[in-house]
């Protein structure tokens, strides 16, 4: 099953209108609730992100019998230091973030305990790919 | 403690969801930081806060938490109440801070998370 949503960069309205639909389909999926959750707040960390930072972005969602991939796309000013973003308390997030309670540089390390395995590329000043893969049966990866 | 008995506590107002005010719960964890919030594991408790907006809402639904007291009467917009009732999500105005909920809770025992 695959499925493909953009996301408008600052449209924080529709943040997390993704990370719902995916929550409502893994639950329909009859996917274990603790493996469903870790993907769910990975995808709304993403999403937020997303909306925070860029100026658009597309998620695209592959499940399988084993496992979730979902990869995030976007275009914007990218991340010049991926070792430093992934610091807890990193940001750069702008004072509007920071009033709908994010910007605490906490999500990419928060993605990255929710998920099986995350990858990170980016070019400044074009855009970031974050993929995240977890797997559905506890072990199988 | 049922959600019923915190709202008498905390002279809470119900907003939405009145009918699953028999709910349970055990712990309780106040933040206005949604990013601390999502990295909660913990599920059956109540968000104290005094973030009121459309996020707020989104991350107790990701995160699976079924009640939200907002402290101080902070306002709580349409769009806020229709995302909760979609997620059957009961939300409770206080006129109290979000200290004084907290320690009130906390004296009847609920139970923190940290």
């Amino acid at each position: 099953m695959q499925f493909r949503h953009k996301i408008s960069g600052g449209d924080f309205a529709k943040a997390g209108n993704v990370a719902s639909a995916v929550k409502k389909i893994l639950h329909q999926l009859n996917i274990n609730h603790s493996v469903s959750k870790r993907i769910v707040i990975a995808l709304y960390e993403g999403e937020v992100n997303v909306v925070a930072h860029a100026y658009s972005g597309i998620i695209e969602v592959n499940i399988d019998e084993e496992k979730i991939e979902t990869k995030i796309t976007d275009k914007g000013p990218g991340i010049s230091d991926i070792e430093e973003a992934m610091k807890e308390g990193y940001s750069t997030a702008t004072p509007q973030v920071r009033e709908m309670g994010f910007g605490a540089g906490m999500g990419l390390s928060n993605m990255k305990k929710n998920s099986d395995s995350m990858k990170i590329s980016s070019v400044p000043g074009e855009g970031t790919i974050v993929e995240l893969v977890t797997y559905i049966k506890p072990n199988a990866g | 403690m049922t959600i019923k008995e915190i709202t008498e506590i905390i002279d809470g107002k119900v907003i939405c969801c009145e009918e699953r005010l028999s709910t349970y719960v055990e712990y309780a964890f106040s933040s206005d930081l949604m990013s601390d919030v999502l990295t909660i594991e913990q599920e059956n408790l109540v968000l104290i806060t005094g973030l009121a907006n459309l996020q707020t809402i989104r991350t107790s639904e990701m995160s699976d938490i079924n009640c939200i007291i907002f402290a101080r009467d902070k306002k709580i917009g349409e769009e806020m109440v229709s995302l909760a009732k979609e997620n059957n999500m009961i939300l409770v105005e206080s006129p109290h801070s979000v200290f004084h909920i907290s320690g009130e809770l906390y004296k009847a025992g609920i139970k923190s998370i940290y």
